[in-house]
């Protein structure tokens, strides 16, 4: 059974203002099959932790570790991460002039497999994934996120979990910006992934709306750049209730 | 990269009789960077003549030479030109007739005079004027193909004539070895549909300084393609002239500097009619030191232009350190009753963001920069309107690529 452990992980960025600290100390264990809900107020660090897993440059690891099954993820590139099997939904993604959503999605899924996919099997499984993300099949040669709206960006960000099958997925605020039928059909997604794959998944968000469609087996609450408390789903009613306030209360605000 | 200019500034004029204030466009000094320029001369009253001795001697401080290497051409600016005939190959059409006329033919200067030296130089040399005339209204596509021109110095005058009505793509494809200087005079007759790429895959160490002038009668189209990838100077530079109401122009250019390379155009569009259009769009990357690149793009929207539409704009890709791109834009406008003008222009580095998303997908480092690349360039080739010729030009664009690697 696979496994990612974050383990006593600080994570800096450089500012116009200098270095400032951002994560003091996550420790986090995922295991397969898992849906573990990271909620917090803005600025707590959460958005850090997703782009820390995946590997993006503007954030420097001061000390700690994550091991996706015991090998460290820190000294893997970015596109090494993704090939042993980590997959970062993101808030904001990027477009990309000039390449297409089936070349992207193709060039994609060589890398990741280490070989080109079977055609015929890889153009239905592409189709059909479209269709249950209610994508227009013109979108297949759209240029990447160019020209997309919100909803449009965030569910070509599930085709790509759908289709290439991580082990572990980060959703970065992925249901922000959504109405409730882009989320509806957002969350199913994500949920039928995890039926066919059994993947592990690690939810960002900063409202609880998301978490009646995709139902998490562990909520923490993200104050300060670590975890405050942890708990079951419980938990993330009680913060519908009562909002961030009494975390905040016990911490500056960083 | 050691000079970079971005600015976006779309501009819409409203129908008004006001007199412009100092604070609107071409008043004010642009923030381009040549603080304190204020042009004195509207582009089009700038001097020509078909006599090099009008000219005088080449410093480097002249508007159209100042961001020239000109001492690496003084042969071609000052020397003696060979402009006898030279050796060309075709693919033949009934429709498109290719021959050599004599000076006295009556297209010859029907579309536009030079502006600086070298392309007087090349005017007062030249023995004959190869014209490719094009009849005829369906489609088709010619390639003139020069492989042989030498490194003699030497001059060339081409005529490119559509009759009215007629419609073809004519694809001039340059190879091999080269110091010349030329003209190319384009007439689009009325009606006429006409599709010119010229194609530069010189020689390492050639030399091209090509001013192509057109003029595009009414209700005509031009479509203009300048793909310059091979050669160690290669400046050509279109002017275009809307002459005929309704006449239409598309003019883009797709450039890839190497190490050394310095590939440069200045682009000049001429509203000079009403309701006519145009859209310029110039994409080019570099990479390697001393890789050079220049664009200035001048549109004028003359008094005699009303219901204008015009764009321009300018893009680069900067892939290594030790680069130069310098992109200009300049858009004069005459009258206030035209339907839009803008211009855009933005020289940026590989966009590390767009590279963490690719890598993120498990997608390495020299792919995810291939495909981002492709994908910056493709647009321009797209816009050809020739298959065999996209798909080839798509494949040097890899070559040329696969030259990023490993620096």
């Amino acid at each position: 059974m696979s496994v990612l452990e974050i383990k006593d992980l600080h994570v800096s960025v450089e500012t116009d203002q200098g270095t400032k600290q951002i994560l003091r100390g996550v420790d986090l264990t995922i295991n397969e099959g898992e849906i573990h809900a990271i909620m917090g107020p803005n600025g707590s660090g959460k958005s850090t932790l997703a782009y820390t897993i995946a590997g993006h440059p503007k954030y420097h690891v001061d000390s700690g570790s994550i091991l996706l099954d015991g090998a460290e993820v820190l000294t893997m590139t970015v596109d090494e991460r993704a090939r042993a099997g980590l997959f970062l939904a993101m808030q904001y993604p990027v477009e990309i002039p000039g390449v297409t959503v089936t070349n992207f999605l193709r060039t994609a899924k060589t890398a990741i497999d280490g070989e080109a996919p079977a055609i015929r099997h890889w153009i239905k499984d592409v189709r059909e994934s479209m269709v249950r993300l209610r994508m227009d099949k013109s979108f297949a040669e759209r240029n990447v996120n160019e020209g997309f709206s919100g909803g449009e960006k965030k569910r070509n960000e599930i085709l790509q979990l759908e289709l290439l099958k991580p082990r572990f997925a980060v959703l970065d605020e992925t249901d922000s910006g959504l109405d409730v039928d882009a989320l509806k059909i957002v969350s199913e997604g994500v949920n039928r992934a995890k039926e066919n794959t059994g993947l592990g998944l690690l939810l960002i968000t900063h409202y609880t709306r998301i978490l009646r469609y995709i139902k998490p087996d562990f909520v923490h609450v993200f104050v300060d750049g670590r975890i405050a408390e942890q708990g079951g789903p419980e938990l993330a009613d009680r913060l519908e209730d009562e909002g961030y306030d009494r975390f905040l209360a016990e911490t500056p605000v960083g | 990269m050691s000079a970079a200019s971005t600015s976006t500034a779309p501009t819409s004029a409203p129908s008004s009789e006001a007199l412009p204030t100092a604070e609107q466009h071409g008043i004010k000094e642009h923030s381009d960077g040549r603080f304190g320029f204020v042009p004195v001369q509207t582009r089009s009253a700038r001097f020509k003549s078909f006599d090099v001795a009008d000219f005088p001697a080449v410093t480097g401080r002249e508007a159209v030479w100042k961001l020239s290497p000109v001492a690496k051409f003084t042969d071609l600016t000052a020397g003696v030109l060979d402009g006898s005939v030279y050796d060309f190959d075709q693919t033949p059409h009934p429709d498109v007739d290719v021959s050599w006329v004599d000076r006295s033919d009556t297209r010859i200067g029907t579309a536009g005079a030079p502006e600086e030296r070298a392309a007087a130089n090349a005017w007062s040399a030249f023995e004959k004027a190869l014209a490719i005339t094009v009849t005829g209204e369906e489609a088709k596509e010619i390639t003139l193909t020069r492989a042989n021109l030498g490194s003699v110095p030497r001059a060339a005058h081409t005529v490119i004539e559509a009759k009215p009505f007629s419609q073809a793509v004519v694809i001039l494809q340059n190879t091999g070895d080269a110091r010349i200087s030329e003209n190319i005079e384009i007439i689009v007759g009325e009606s006429a549909n006409l599709t010119v790429v010229t194609v530069q895959e010189w020689n390492a160490d050639a030399v091209q300084l090509a001013n192509h002038f057109a003029t595009i009668g009414r209700d005509a189209r031009l479509k203009h393609v300048v793909v310059s990838l091979g050669g160690g100077i290669v400046r050509v530079n279109p002017s275009v002239q809307l002459a005929g109401q309704g006449s239409d122009t598309e003019l883009y250019g797709l450039y890839f500097a190497d190490a050394g390379q310095h590939l440069e155009q200045q682009v000049y569009v001429n509203h000079d009619a009403p309701n006519s259009r145009s859209r310029v769009n110039y994409k080019g990357a570099l990479q390697g030191a001393g890789a050079r690149t220049v664009w200035i793009g001048d549109v004028l929207i003359g008094r005699t232009a009303p219901g204008t539409d015009s764009y321009e704009q300018n893009r680069n890709l900067v892939l290594t350190e030790g680069t130069r791109a310098d992109s200009i834009p300049n858009l004069e406008i005459e009258t206030g009753d035209i339907l839009g003008a803008g211009h855009a222009s933005a020289t940026g580095r590989f966009d590390d963001e767009q590279l963490f998303y690719l890598q993120s997908r498990g997608i390495g480092e020299v792919e995810a920069r291939r495909l981002v690349v492709r994908g910056f360039l493709s647009e321009i080739v797209q816009h050809i309107g020739s298959s065999p010729l996209e798909e080839r030009l798509q494949g040097v664009i890899e070559d040329e690529l696969r030259g990023t690697e490993g620096n």
